[in-house]
């Protein structure tokens, strides 16, 4: 158990910076979908509510795995559209320009 | 999770894969030339992830999986859908909706292995749920006060960051208590509840102004409490999404209080923006120079150099399409027109920027503050729309303005300015602005989309 520890700690160090070092260069412009993709991706919490169901350990485990598959779905789904939405809205200056 | 049957070979590689997606999705917002191949990365990386868990061992029924994603899916689109302006509340209720995903699994988890609950493990757990609890609360909070549905101005009360205190040290304390004792069930609840009395009384005082940093700290909280669930479940790829989220919402709130100019703890327990009483009640007798649409018009057709500044006023009163036509039209006769964005204008980072582009504005006319602040002593007129706080020249030399030492745009440099305000109300920092009171400032009265339409009225019937 205790690698497995260790392993963890070093993928959250490695994350944590990767995180800092990729996002510090997204544009400000950006910052909006930034924040409703990031959501998105959080909703990944979902797999662990997926097994907790389908093993269905217990009816109480079963019951909070379901609504908890339910919140983090409508993260997923919510969260894609609208980032995709707010993207196709950034164009730059049409080339005619009087 | 620890025993490797053949199918969890597979699983990891999916889960590898989608890690991999998942920093690409990340690494390709950088600019809104890549973010979409960004949003494809991350929805393959999302699809592999739960499709590769399906395939886990353990799962004896399928059954309540596909409800409950149908379910998901179903409350999802409708909220994908929202108008641009309702973003920031949007975003706020994502966040409570992810912290209570992670909060119910976590409990559950609990249920499920206590007494047996090794310390380490204890202790990612109670943080996950300490965590996701304060988060959940907190950002129900957030979004009902950007729904306008809770009041925007800070609700304190006397003792408040002692009380905070005391309940942070509660929840903390059973946490401990639990490490020590996995069996001593009664305290899970404990710790669950009083976390969730503390999202709500840590966001309950603070006013709406400061919405962006706390918006971006609950995103952090939020990622955060996944890598703590990470932990708990030994799954690397929870811990990599949360970490990578967690560091995103932070650096966001640093940059947002670094705009503001104000530290984390001064946000959260500083209950800035009350009303201060000086300038509510000496309702300025002072006179200021206003103007009509035709002036207005006629102001903006003669200058050359035009920066529009907008803010949360424009948002609400949804005159980013109107402020679109201005641009069109001002830039046909031939004015160069940009627009200036501060860091914190709106409610949350970069809302601005999205709603101008809603209105077609081409992103390359959206102008940081820092590169554009140099350029208004050569422009010519700045026109401020429904932003208040950021162009106040007070921040650079009243050292009692609570407001002192945020970095403003420096719109008082410009020959003219232009206000178009609904009345003379101070903004959310509760104190007046001495902009509108300068010679070169003419205060345009009236809602900011009939004031606008009415100058692109002006601007092509006249000519």
């Amino acid at each position: 158990m205790n690698t497995s520890l260790i392993d963890a700690l070093f993928v959250f160090m490695l994350a944590a910076f990767i995180g800092f070092e990729v996002i510090r260069h997204v544009s400000p412009l950006l910052h909006t979908p930034l924040m409703s993709l990031t959501n998105a991706l959080d909703a990944i919490a979902v797999v662990g509510a997926i097994v907790l169901v389908g093993e269905k350990k217990s009816t109480f485990a079963l019951v909070l795995g379901v609504i908890a598959i339910v919140a983090a779905t409508s993260n997923v789904v919510g969260g894609f559209l609208i980032t995709d939405r707010m993207l196709k809205m950034f164009k730059t200056s049409r080339p005619s320009k009087p | 999770m620890t025993e490797f049957a053949g199918s969890q070979y597979v699983i990891e590689i999916i889960y590898l894969v989608a890690s991999a997606l998942f920093i690409l999705s990340l690494k390709w917002m950088s600019s809104p030339a890549t973010a979409r191949h960004g949003i494809l990365a991350g929805e393959i990386g999302m699809v592999l992830a739960i499709a590769g868990t399906l395939l886990h061992h353990g799962i004896v029924d399928y059954k309540w999986i596909v409800i409950a994603l149908v379910l998901g899916s179903g409350i999802g689109i409708p909220l994908g859908m929202v108008q641009m302006t309702a973003v920031p509340q949007r975003t706020a209720l994502s966040h409570a909706f992810g912290a209570l995903c992670v909060t119910l699994v976590g409990t559950a988890e609990f249920y499920l292995r206590s007494p047996d609950v090794p310390k380490f493990m204890m202790s990612v757990l109670s943080m996950e749920v300490i965590l996701g609890g304060l988060t959940f609360t907190g950002s129900l909070m957030a979004a009902g006060k950007l729904q306008e549905i809770l009041p925007q101005r800070p609700i304190t009360y006397k003792g408040q960051n002692l009380v905070n205190l005391l309940l942070f040290v509660v929840a903390v304390g059973s946490a401990l208590y639990l490490v020590l004792h996995p069996g001593a069930k009664i305290f899970f609840p404990i710790i669950v509840g009083v976390s969730l009395i503390f999202g709500v009384l840590l966001v309950i005082p603070i006013g709406g102004a400061d919405m962006p940093t706390v918006i971006s700290l609950l995103n952090s909280y939020a990622g955060l409490s996944a890598a703590a669930m990470g932990f708990v479940l030994d799954s690397k790829l929870l811990i990599i999404a949360g970490a990578l989220d967690g560091s995103s919402g932070l650096i966001l709130s640093i940059i947002m209080s670094k705009a503001m100019n104000r530290s984390f703890t001064n946000v959260l327990f500083g209950a800035f923006g009350q009303v201060q009483a000086s300038a509510a009640a000496g309702e300025e007798s002072r006179p200021v120079r206003s103007a009509t649409a035709e002036e207005a018009a006629a102001i903006l057709l003669a200058a050359n150099k035009v920066v529009i500044v907008p803010g949360y006023g424009m948002a609400v009163a949804q005159a980013q399409h109107k402020v679109r036509e201005l641009y069109d039209a001002l830039t046909k006769k031939g004015v160069e027109v940009r627009f200036a964005i501060h860091p914190v204008a709106g409610r949350m980072p970069g809302h601005m920027n999205v709603l101008l582009a809603e209105a077609d504005i081409p992103y390359d006319r959206l102008i940081e503050m820092e590169e554009i602040n140099g350029d208004f002593p050569q422009t010519d007129v700045a026109l401020i729309i429904g932003a208040n706080d950021v162009t106040n020249p007070a921040a650079r030399t009243d050292q009692s303005s609570p407001i002192f030492g945020m970095p403003i745009l420096d719109v008082d440099k410009a020959h003219t300015v232009m206000v178009i305000k609904r009345g003379m109300s101070p903004g959310f920092a509760g104190i007046d602005n001495p902009l509108y009171y300068l010679d070169r400032t003419l205060m345009l009265f009236g809602d900011a989309k009939q004031f606008v339409g009415a100058i692109v009225r002006e601007l092509s019937g006249g000519h």
